[in-house]
Formats: structure tokens, C-alpha cells, sequence
């Protein structure tokens, strides 16, 4: 396919902040101005470029969170305590400043709306970030594909994007299920990290035969992956993006 | 060139001994394309494939009785972080390569799970690259590429091929699975070769 569009050269360019929303009180979105944004895949990221006035640069990756539609790009950010980058731009950053980016990268965490096949997308995290890149790819392509959202957060006050998928959980072909693992909202009794009975319950089943996007922070995804080869799914069509850089004590 | 960050200093948690763009870290990441392979070492097979397609073999017992090496380098991965002196044990690429008649450039990195990454033959040689089955004096566990990976730090770790089985010699240098993914072909930390056309 892209190849060659996978591989163009990827240049620092400048964006500017048109927009910062709120979505919890340690996430928010950023929506940046890319004039030369060549467009992306829904799951690609990009690298952010921070530069200090001496001259002393730092710089991580982010999932895009918007559809591609011609015009903008937003991030979304979950600040890391203690981190570097990320208290930056959930907390400095404001409309009006510039910010360096480069991509899109990645060409293998990525729907595409040809792709026809049924859709589980599984996040933890600021892990549901590249997956509502999806979602909102498939609503703006009108696609009709079923996709299936399992989303892992702490309590119900760490729901990213939470009004957003409540309006496309509404189509029919989209299913939205929120996984509490501390502490469940009024009414939901389980609380509790996805397990086997779970995905069985809530997710497509390998008779189903979906491509699987797991996303978030390394122990959520090596945990959920390892439960899909257990209960039968083909690995190759379960795809991981692993939001470092914690691999557990080592 | 480029813009200053309105109001952004810094934590600066780099070292003067790291290359540009990398961070220090004390955990072990784990990055990959898809679940974890569990490959049992009595079902590992190691092969390497010439450019005419005669294929060398070696299973786990064999792989084993090869004389090994102690090996302690720094790793840098494309995602920023890097590692400083991690310790290894296994098998230079130099004893795998040593009866293996060749005239090929380029090998590419076959895994359990379908990963490839293309590299240099000449990389792989002359002390600078290893299929190791140790980390800190314990055999690899799977997230890591147990039973057995590639280890070729003085390039980002993307091209030390977990749970690897086997390099195919060729005269051509095509592209593996990241790096045709929008990934540098080659990947020196030092030049910072992350993506293509870096
Ligand atoms: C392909 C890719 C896509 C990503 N997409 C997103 C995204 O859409 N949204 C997002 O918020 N982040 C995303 N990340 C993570 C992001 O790149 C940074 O790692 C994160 O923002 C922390 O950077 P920092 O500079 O603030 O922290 P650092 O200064 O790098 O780290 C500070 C401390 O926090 C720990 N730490 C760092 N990152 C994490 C983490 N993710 N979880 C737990 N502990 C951590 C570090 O080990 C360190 O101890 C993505 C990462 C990758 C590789």
C-alpha cells in the first residue's frame, strides 16, 4: 500500500494552539493549526519538540486523536507526574503557542475505513486515544464495520472523552463498555481489571474473527494481549501500541 | 533552528553520555507490534540462510553448546529511552556466522510472531552483535524476547529482533517490518536516524 507515503521524510514543523479542552482534570486536548500537515491514518502519532530558551530540546510521542478531515490535529495528553513533557502541555501550553511536531508515523496500529472486518478496540489509559482516532474515523467515513470499545479506567472521573463516545456509542454499529478497576459509577457493580470472562462477555470472540487494536500503558496491554491468544484470537491480528517507557520492575 | 517553547525549561534528566533525544530510564520497556510469542526453548530453532539458500541450523542443545559471551553494553530505543550497561549472555553473531559461506551484504532478522528487521551483514560482525538468552544473570523472559533475541545495541533496539529465529543473507537490502513502517533503515542513535530520511 503507502509505502513510499510511510516513508516520505518526515520534517519539524510548526503548529500553532487553536484550542485546549479539558477532559479530566489531569488530560486535556490540544488542537493544533498544521498548514502542512499532509493528513494521517486513524492510530498513526506524531513527535512533539519541545526547545528551552538555551537551546535544550525534549521530545516524546502522541497519538492523534482526531479523524483526519483536512484541517487541524489534536492531541490528546495525560499528565505523568514528575514527567517532562507531558506537565508541560497539559499545563503551559496555551491557545495562541506555537508547537513543533513531525509525522505521521506508524503504519501497522492503523484502521483504515476499507478495512471491513469487524473492529475490537481495547484501551487503558490515555491508551483510548489512537483508538478514538479510529472511532471517529469510522463516523466521519460513515462506515458501517462494527466496532466494539472496551475502555479500562480507574473511576469514573478519569473517562477521557466521555460526552464523545457517548454520542457515537449512540450508532448502532458502535458499542461502548467502561471497565472500572478502582471504583465504579452508581448502578455498575463491577469493579475490576478486564479478564477473560470479561472480553468473553463484552468482546468480539475469534469466531468473530476481529482485528484487535490494544493500546495503553505496558502491563495493561501485555495483560489484555496475552488473554486474546489465551482465548483463541490469531495473534497476528492483534495489534499493540505500548505507551512507555514503564516495562514493570526490571 | 526551529521555535522556542513559550515557558518550557526543561527537567533534563539526559546525560552528556547519551545519544541526541534519548532519556535515562532504570526499567526494562517493552515495546513490540503485537502479543507477546511464548516459544518453548525445546521448540526455538535458530537458522541463518545464505543468499544461494543453504540454511545453517542450530537447536536450543546446540545453540547452547556453542561457546558464549558476557556482554554489557548501553541500549537506546527509538521511543527515547536508553539503558545504561545492561548485562547479557549469548552467542556472537561472529560463532554463528563463522562456517557460513557468504558474499551477501544484508541479512534480514526473521522472529516467532512474523517481526523482520533488515540490517547490514557487516553489522553483525566483528564483536558488534549477539542472539542472547541471558539478561542480569536470568534467562530472557518472553516480554523480552526469551528464549532468545538479537542483541545489536549500537543501533536502536527496534533491530534487536526479539524471540528471534533466524537471518536470511541477501544481496539486496529491503526493508523490515518498522522500516517500512516510516522507520530509518539503518537506526544509528548517534545520528538520531529515527524515521525515514533522517
Ligand atoms: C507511540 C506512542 C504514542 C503515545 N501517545 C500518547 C498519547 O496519546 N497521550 C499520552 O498522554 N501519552 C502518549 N504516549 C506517552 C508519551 O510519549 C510520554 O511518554 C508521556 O507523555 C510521558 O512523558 P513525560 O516527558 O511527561 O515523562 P518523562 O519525563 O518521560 O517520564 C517521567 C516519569 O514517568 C514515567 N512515565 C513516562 N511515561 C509514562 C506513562 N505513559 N505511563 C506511566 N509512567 C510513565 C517515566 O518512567 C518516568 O519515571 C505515547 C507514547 C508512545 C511511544
Amino acid at each position: 500500500m503507502e509505502r513510499t507515503a510511510l516513508r516520505r521524510r518526515l520534517t519539524w514543523q510548526t503548529g500553532t494552539v487553536t484550542q485546549v479542552r479539558e477532559e479530566t482534570s489531569t488530560a486535556r486536548t490540544i488542537v493544533l493549526d498544521l498548514p502542512d500537515w499532509p493528513g494521517h491514518l486513524a492510530g498513526q502519532h506524531l513527535d512533539v519538540r519541545l526547545t528551552a530558551p538555551d537551546g535544550y530540546r525534549a521530545s516524546r510521542s502522541y497519538s492523534i486523536a482526531s479523524a483526519w478531515t483536512g484541517e487541524g490535529v489534536e492531541l490528546t495528553v495525560e499528565q505523568v507526574p514528575d514527567g517532562e513533557v507531558s506537565p508541560y502541555l497539559v499545563e503551559v501550553l496555551k491557545v495562541g503557542d506555537p508547537l513543533e511536531v513531525r509525522g505521521p508515523v506508524g503504519g501497522w496500529f492503523v484502521w483504515r475505513p476499507e478495512d471491513t472486518g469487524p473492529v475490537q478496540l481495547i484501551g487503558g489509559g490515555s491508551g483510548v486515544v489512537p483508538l478514538m482516532a479510529m472511532l471517529r474515523t469510522h463516523a466521519h467515513a460513515a462506515s458501517t464495520t462494527p466496532v466494539r470499545l472496551l475502555y479500562s479506567v480507574r473511576r469514573p472521573a478519569s473517562v477521557i472523552y466521555r460526552p464523545d463516545l457517548k454520542d457515537l456509542a449512540a450508532s448502532d454499529d458502535v458499542d461502548v463498555t467502561f471497565v472500572y478497576t478502582r471504583e465504579a459509577p452508581p448502578g455498575e457493580p463491577r469493579v475490576g481489571r478486564i479478564d477473560a470472562e470479561l472480553l468473553a462477555a463484552k468482546a468480539f470472540g475469534p469466531a468473530d474473527d476481529p482485528t484487535t487494536y490494544v493500546c495503553g500503558p505496558t502491563p495493561f496491554v501485555e495483560a489484555v494481549a496475552d488473554l486474546l491468544v489465551a482465548a483463541g484470537h490469531d495473534p497476528s491480528k492483534v495489534r499493540t501500541e505500548r505507551f512507555g517507557p514503564t516495562g514493570g520492575p526490571r | 533552528m526551529g521555535i522556542v517553547s513559550p515557558g518550557f525549561t526543561g527537567r533534563r534528566r539526559g546525560g552528556s553520555d547519551l545519544p541526541p533525544g534519548q532519556y535515562l530510564t532504570r526499567d526494562f520497556p517493552v515495546l513490540s507490534a503485537g502479543p507477546t510469542p511464548h516459544v518453548l526453548p525445546e521448540h526455538w530453532e535458530f537458522s541463518i540462510t545464505t543468499e544461494t539458500g543453504e540454511v545453517h541450523k542450530w537447536d536450543w542443545a546446540a545453540f547452547q553448546a556453542l561457546p558464549s559471551e558476557e556482554i554489557t553494553r548501553d541500549i537506546h530505543c527509538v521511543t527515547r529511552w536508553s539503558k545504561l550497561e545492561t548485562d547479557w549472555k549469548g552467542v556472537s553473531l561472529d560463532t554463528l556466522l563463522a562456517d557460513v559461506e557468504t558474499g551477501a551484504d544484508f541479512a534480514m532478522a526473521h522472529s516467532y510472531g512474523g517481526y523482520t528487521t533488515n540490517l547490514p551483514l557487516e553489522d553483525l560482525l566483528d564483536g558488534q552483535a549477539w542472539v542472547a538468552y541471558e539478561f542480569d544473570g536470568e534467562p530472557l523472559g518472553a516480554e523480552h524476547g526469551g528464549p532468545a533475541r538479537l542483541l545489536v545495541p549500537h543501533l536502536y533496539f527496534w533491530k534487536s529482533a526479539k524471540w528471534v529465529r533466524g537471518l536470511v543473507l541477501s544481496d539486496t537490502d529491503d526493508l523490515g517490518f518498522w522500516e517500512s513502517a516510516g522507520y530509518h533503515e539503518y537506526g544509528d542513535p548517534w545520528k538520531e536516524q529515527r524515521y525515514a530520511g533522517d
